[in-house]
């Protein structure tokens, strides 16, 4: 069937922050669905909440709403742009939620809007387990044997009938199968139980036959409105059943199952499509299977795009997304035309003749009591995918990707006892696969580790070759070297393993001689959806060491853009959309844009991002050899490494050692702003002032600097980034515990000693240098005062509580840094304000994480021009010559993942936490920030029970606000001190106990639903106990918690808009034609 | 990999140097890829490759071993089998033992560590080609040369001849029913018979799984050499005929395309796939060609222009039906998406049909296994229940 005309305008939700479990996938599956329905002339309204989306840009949709994703901002969105119909499965379980809620709220219906791609029933349908079983049993398919309980009592029952431990837990509805988990005896049972039916939004969970050391496969598969159905790409766990799919370790194809059982899934799979009754989409459907009977059980399926459908889509060549979107609107997947061959339809199979490995990549080093094992509940924030002709070259690439300190596959780090190797093979870690190198060392049998790890022995196997190379390169000679590079040996492991065998030193270089002297060198390779059946008419790339070669560059002028790699805290989807732009951008000016980068999640490597994709690590090497196969033919003007975060910029000063163009700002600009000593020298040139600080290799030094300086100190180790390990010191005593934790954190490096400036407000500016001069785009005032990581803090552009007199330093500081440091592009600027005194804190001369909600905020799409101006263009000729001016407030607010990480304090503190972002806008500072919060999924209440438990030096602060959440009607509770502080100024308040002491306690009172609003401060490192119990409390109650002075200001003032007025509702693109604020 | 040296030279000089493995031993054929991800035992058991070496695309051959079941032929009918790597361990519940055992067991070579995509892309660029594999180290690239250069290719060659049973044979394995496929679409109400159908088959080199699918319909299940004649088989009075896949070239089936002609009027219903699809068009006066590089894979898409979708279907020939010259009463009911060539027809006034590709799959997706309910279901059909 074609198109559909009886329907003009669609709306699209978004997935919101990025969180563990929703990364940008959905902002990749959004922009594909966004694109393509366009181009099939739908009028398109997108709402999405966080503002580092591409698909966020205005010009991706014809209204583009950042908003909360709730049913009431939902419903004013629908009342004012009347879509006909809504898409919900290109936005996760977000979106898919939402619309089922939009649904049960009779909203669709009252405004006549039609949900496409994805029934109501079917919906509700693969959500709810029991629902499913139910279905897919009907048409004879195997679920686990399970029972669905709303009482522990009921769940001892089911218990017991089950007959034997270990016991699979699973809480109804929560999102990336939070909660869930195994357990091994009846008390870990009962505990499981009754936490999963507290977090339940329904109040139940399945128990359910453990499926532990299954093999676990997806598939993911299309259907059409004429029943076209095909499997995209098959995927196999490595890791066996029990670890959530999120944070396994995955391969495409499936290795381990004949023609026979992979089709019998294929089957299964059309089958549970019926069953759920998709009509129309894409689905993802999880099977596990039994190693010895080859018994299938149907796991799951989600009627929607997903992280597994993204990495299809990376892996094959095949835009389930786009053509999701598509096969929605009433289009045939026969009438689609696959862009990659040019002569394909979109109803085939692809057909790939490489492996592709995607594992993922996790955070646990940032947020200390949390359990790095693995398990149901995925925990991960971000994942590498690589590609190799076989899975051993693709196994090597991926962990080089991963940019976790390892140039390739090898033992553990630091000596283990067999107990305890046998301990992590046996229990899922991230560092698992390492074990299995050790173990090998220890020549420990295959099926041994078969046993203990679950790994299939043809991966083991796999593993096994790879350890044998590496055992074998012991001369340099021509046939071992092309054997390790077949299989994925990078040069520097290579180094490594020669100067281990050889016992003489050998770098990096000395391999990369050796290989040139041989004629070693990489092929590339086409992703063409069809192993090479039909010619491939677009150039995305991996590489190999075999004799064809595809890249076939041609003879344009070109740039090469280095993505950011995997997703992390601190390097996420923001960077992604800098390269994204910066590839748009010059492609504008006409030039060939080559992306590289190895996150299978992001936009830029969509095959039509750019006009060239390399789906490669970024590592010296890799990147070397793109640039040089580049090189062979047309110009090659540079490479932009300033756009992908510290990834790239980490490679900047190898690259151009090895000849490599860098563009815009030098890397010798980037290490000057870097090296304290140099960059102090500079700052005292231009006399602007900075922090007090200084560098201590000891606690002798460091007693020496603060006693020069004064407490309070931020200390930090050098050369570690994004505030890892980062503190403020108040006395002696913390000192010297910090001292002591730090001395293992990084022995050889010295200690930073900064003054901390108390009180102080941070600001960013970020801005565009062309080496002429220097445009602000935006100076965004942090809500939380000095302290927080700036990534972690609220901030709202523009300012509303600075000066003018602090505004023009901002702004001459900026100016004059940007010339001397001779930026080209893009810089970021981070200022302490103390009363009327600014402090410049640090310069990077690059993509900051703020860019995009600058741009969306000022509608000036900074990261463009500068990639414009990175290849010569002035300002001037672009346009921007003035600091664009703000309608309205625009507040960013950070999402933390404290529901994934349990018994993590959540206090913010110079160590950055957030994965994601989300921006509120209104005319004014109270709604934009109300907005925020309620996007960040703590929603300011407008009245009830506000607890107030505040540490001294804050009591001052806590009595106004106190005072004035009364005048708003709220109930004042507090702890002891605070409520003795606040009768003595004559408010009324209800005095708590602290936990653990005689009477009512906070704890109890919040548990009964009496609190409302926290606002609590912590104590100081060494009482913070009782605090980090009440923030817990609130994070698991989902109550508001407020824990600085200036983000309780805030909150109130949110409050009071929030009553006097109700939030409206604008469009970007209303923004952009400037409509007067009210 | 601590091979044997192994070269695999195409007739028109492009050398591959590679490990060898199955058997040692010097190979001469007809070079195609398969882009199957898996079933490589089907592949290399089905007799439709018969005088072929089969380049696999997907690079890792071998995983899952050999097992009892997944065959379609008694032995490994392919003549080399070439991969990017074969697996030294074997994983499967399933296995019995490894395919470089297995193959050297059967006579055929293979080799391995060789760049396939190149292979693949040149074959895609130049055509079929032919080559000359050696695993024993006898003969040099040179020599292979020669022998690639010699080889007189399958035109006009009677293959089925080398592939046909020898003696008429009944056929009862039915699938397991673990196995017991899922097709696209809604299947047709059977009819009661008041006797077991019977169904006669031409043996042109047929898939195991032909004849399972054709006894799980409820057929009872003879099998003939192709040279019968069409009134032998009528003798038999079978309720259905049927013509099975087999290798080469069909023009140079005269006889089986005369038995062809004779059995469409005879008004018993006759289904034909792949090669029997070749020779019935044939026998209605189509003329088949060869295809440059012929479809060899499970993912082609067919658009079924009766049902008004797409199945996702198994193929395997290297000829293709002309559709010009077929006479009125023939239509055709299915189209490959890809290039557009004749991939079914049936004839409006008797009760013949067949399709070029493989309904019984195996390897390959079960979206086409319909076809065998609607044969049963034009069987029963014409032959009701009396009363």
């Amino acid at each position: 069937m074609p198109r559909r005309t009886d329907i003009e305008s669609i709306l699209i939700i978004g997935s919101g922050p990025i969180v563990i479990g929703q990364a940008c996938e959905f902002d990749y599956s959004g922009v594909q669905a966004c694109k393509a329905l366009r181009q099939a002339g739908f009028r398109i309204i997108l709402v999405n909440s966080n503002p580092a989306t591409i698909m966020t840009d205005p010009e991706m949709a014809d209204a583009t709403y950042v908003e909360p994703l709730t049913v009431p901002y939902l419903e004013k969105i629908i009342e004012r742009e009347r879509p006909d119909a809504l898409l919900p499965t290109v936005g996760g379980q977000t979106g898919l939620n939402l619309a089922v809620d939009l649904a049960a709220a009779g909203v669709l219906d009252r405004h006549g809007v039609e949900l496409i791609g994805a029934r109501l029933e079917s919906m509700q349908l693969a959500e709810d387990r029991e629902l499913f079983k139910n279905a897919i049993s009907q048409y004879g398919l195997e679920s686990p044997h399970s029972f669905l309980a709303t009482t522990l009592e009921e769940a001892r029952g089911h218990a017991e009938t089950l007959g034997r431990f270990p016991i699979f837990i699973r809480p109804s509805f929560t999102l990336g199968g939070s909660g869930a988990g195994t357990v091994h005896t009846p008390d870990e049972f009962d505990a499981k139980v009754s936490w999963g039916l507290r977090e339940s939004p329904v109040g139940s969970v399945l128990i359910e036959e453990s499926l532990i050391g299954w093999k676990e496969f997806e598939l993911e598969v299309m259907r059409d409105g004429a029943d076209n159905f095909v499997v995209v790409c098959s995927i196999e766990n490595l890791d066996a059943m029990g670890v959530h799919t999120g944070d396994s370790i995955t391969v495409a194809p499936a290795q381990t199952l004949t023609d026979r059982e992979l089709q019998r899934l294929r089957d299964q799979a059309r089958l549970v499509m019926r069953a759920v009754g998709v009509e129309t989409g894409g689905s993802n459907v999880q099977f596990a299977v039994h190693p010895e009977t080859g018994r299938v059980v149907v796991i799951e399926m989600n009627p929607r795009v997903s992280r597994s459908s993204a990495l299809a889509s990376k892996a094959t060549g095949f835009p389930i997304a786009k053509w999701a979107a598509l096969v929605a609107v009433g289009y045939n997947l026969d009438e689609l035309t696959n862009d990659i061959t040019r002569q394909t339809v979109a109803a085939f199979e692809p057909s790939i003749d490489y492996v592709v490995v995607k594992i993922p990549r996790w955070a646990f080093e940032k947020f200390s009591g949390v359990e790095a094992s693995l398990g149901p509940q995925m925990k991960s924030v971000g994942e590498v995918m690589s590609i190799g002709r076989t899975f051993k070259a693709a196994l090597q690439k991926g962990i080089r990707s991963l940019e976790i300190g390892r140039n390739g596959w090898g033992p553990l780090e630091g000596p283990v006892t067999d107990n305890e190797l046998e301990d992590l093979l046996r229990t899922p870690n991230r560092d698992r696969l390492f074990a299995v190198y050790t173990a090998l060392e220890r020549q420990w049998d295959l099926e041994t580790l078969a046993h203990m790890t679950g790994f299939d022995i043809w991966f083991l196997d796999q593993m096994q070759q790879l350890f044998e190379t590496a055992g074998r390169v012991s001369e340099a000679d021509a046939e071992s070297l092309r054997e390790a590079k077949r299989q994925g040996f990078s040069d520097s492991q290579l180094a490594e393993l020669l100067s281990r065998s050889r016992s003489e030193p050998w770098s990096e270089l000395d391999v990369r001689e050796a290989r040139r002297q041989q004629d070693i060198r990489p092929t590339y390779h086409q992703v063409d959806t069809c192993a090479a059946e039909f010619q491939a008419f677009t150039p995305y790339l991996y590489s190999s060491y075999d004799e064809g070669d595809e890249a076939l560059p041609t003879d344009r002028r070109k740039v090469v853009i280095l993505g950011g790699g995997p997703n992390r805290i601190g390097q996420g989807i923001e960077f992604d959309y800098c390269c994204v732009h910066a590839s748009f951008a010059l492609q504008e000016m006409g030039y060939e844009t080559i992306m590289v980068n190895c996150n299978p999640e992001t936009v830029s490597t969509d095959y039509d991002t750019s006009t060239r994709l390399y789906f490669e690590p970024l590592t010296r090497e890799d990147v070397l050899h793109i640039v040089q196969r580049e090189a062979a033919n047309g110009a090659l003007a540079g490479v932009i490494v300033q756009y992908g975060g510290q990834t790239p910029l980490n490679l900047a000063t190898d690259l151009e050692r090895d000849g490599v163009p860098i563009l815009g700002t030098s890397p010798a600009s980037i290490d000057l702003a870097e090296d304290r000593d140099r960059f102090s020298d500079l700052l005292a040139e231009l006399d602007i002032p900075a922090p007090a600080h200084g560098l201590a290799r000891n606690l002798e030094q460091a007693l020496a600097v603060v006693a020069t300086i004064g407490y309070p100190v931020v200390v930090r180790p050098s050369f570690v980034l994004g505030g890892r390990a980062m503190a403020i010191v108040h006395d002696e005593v913390d000192l010297k515990t910090y001292i002591q934790a730090a001395a293992q954190v990084s022995p050889h490096h010295p200690l930073y000693v900064d003054q901390f400036l108390s009180g102080a407000i941070e600001v960013d500016v970020d801005a565009i240098c062309d080496g002429r001069q220097v445009v602000i785009g935006g100076i965004m005032q942090h809500v939380e005062g000095a302290g927080v990581h700036s990534g972690d803090s609220a901030c709202v552009l523009p300012p509303h509580r600075l000066s003018a007199n602090v505004l023009d330093l901002l702004r001459s500081h900026t100016h004059r840094l940007g010339l001397a440091l001779r930026v080209r592009g893009l810089m970021n600027v981070q200022y302490a304000i103390q009363g009327e005194d600014v402090y410049v804190l640090e310069v990077n001369p690059r993509a900051s994480r703020t860019v995009p909600y600058v741009s969306k905020a000022t509608g000036v799409q900074l990261a463009k021009i500068a990639a414009k101006v990175m290849l010569g263009s002035t300002l001037e000729e672009l346009g921007l010559t003035e600091e664009p001016s703000v309608n309205g407030f625009f507040v960013k607010e950070a999402v933390l993942p404290w529901k994934k990480f349990t018994g993590v304090d959540t206090i913010l503190g110079p160590e950055m936490r957030s994965t994601g972002e989300v921006m509120g806008h209104a005319p004014d500072f109270g709604n934009a920030f109300a907005k925020s919060q309620e996007q960040a999924g703590s929603p300011l209440p407008v009245r009830g029970g506000a607890l107030l438990t505040v540490n001294d030096q804050d009591k001052p602060d806590a009595l106004a606000i106190a005072r004035e959440l009364h005048e708003l009607g709220f109930r004042l509770l507090a702890t002891r001190g605070t409520a003795a502080f606040f009768r003595a100024a004559g408010l009324e308040v209800r005095k708590l106990r602290k936990a653990g002491e005689e009477g009512r306690t906070v704890l109890e009172a919040m548990e009964e639903g009496q609190v409302d609003l926290v606002v609590n401060t912590p104590k100081g490192p060494r009482s913070r106990r009782h605090g980090a119990r009440i923030r817990a409390l609130a994070t698991r109650l989902a109550i508001p918690i407020l824990t600085t002075m200036p983000a309780a200001a805030a909150a109130v003032t949110g409050i009071r808009a929030l009553q006097e007025q109700d939030a409206d509702v604008r469009s970007l693109q209303n923004y952009a034609i400037a409509e007067p604020v009210p | 990999m601590s091979g044997r040296r192994a070269h695999l030279v195409l007739s028109d000089g492009t050398v591959f140097a590679g490990q060898g493995f199955g058997a040692e031993t010097v190979a001469v054929g007809e070079v195609v890829f398969n882009t199957c991800l898996t079933g490589y035992q089907e592949v290399i058991t089905d007799p439709s490759y018969q005088g072929q070496m089969v380049c696999m695309t997907t690079p890792h051959i071998g995983n899952t071993g050999i097992n009892e079941d997944d065959i379609e032929s008694a032995r490994p009918r392919l003549t080399a089998l070439i991969v990017r790597e074969v697996s030294r361990h074997v994983s499967s519940w399933r296995a019995t033992r490894s395919l470089p055992d297995w193959l050297a067991e059967a006579g055929v070579p293979g080799i391995s560590d060789i760049d396939t995509r190149l292979l693949t892309r040149h074959i895609r660029e130049q055509g079929v080609v032919h080559a000359a594999l050696c695993t024993d180290g006898s003969l040099n690239p040179e020599q292979l040369l020669a022998r690639a250069r010699d080889f007189e290719g399958l035109e006009g060659r009677d293959l089925v001849r080398e592939v046909t049973c020898a003696e008429p044979y009944a056929w009862a394995e039915t699938t397991d029913s673990p196995w017991e496929p899922v097709a696209s679409g809604e299947l047709p109400e059977p009819v009661e018979m008041e006797r077991q159908p019977l169904v006669v088959a031409w043996d042109l080199g047929i898939k195991y799984n032909i004849l399972r699918r054709l006894a799980s319909q409820g057929f009872r299940v003879e099998v003939v050499p192709a040279s019968t004649s069409a009134a032998e088989v009528l003798a038999m009075n079978p309720d259905g005929l049927f013509l099975s896949n087999g290798p080469g070239d069909p023009g140079a089936l005269h006889y089986v395309t005369e038995t062809a002609r004779q059995l469409i009027e005879s008004r018993v219903p006759l289904f034909g796939i792949c090669l029997g699809h070749q020779i019935i068009a044939q026998a209605l006066g189509a003329e088949t060609y060869k295809l440059k590089f012929g479809h060899h894979g499970g993912n082609q898409p067919v658009s079924d222009l009766a049902a008004g979708n797409v199945q996702i279907t198994s193929q395997n020939h290297n000829y293709s039906v002309l559709h010009d010259d077929l006479p009125d009463n023939v239509e055709i009911t299915h189209w490959n998406l890809n290039d557009k060539t004749v991939e079914g027809l049936r004839l409006t006034d008797r009760p013949v049909f067949s399709v070029q590709y493989h309904p019984e799959a195996s390897p390959g997706p079960h979206d086409a296994d319909r076809l065998f309910a609607e044969f049963v279901h034009l069987v029963q059909s014409r032959r009701p229940a009396a009363g």
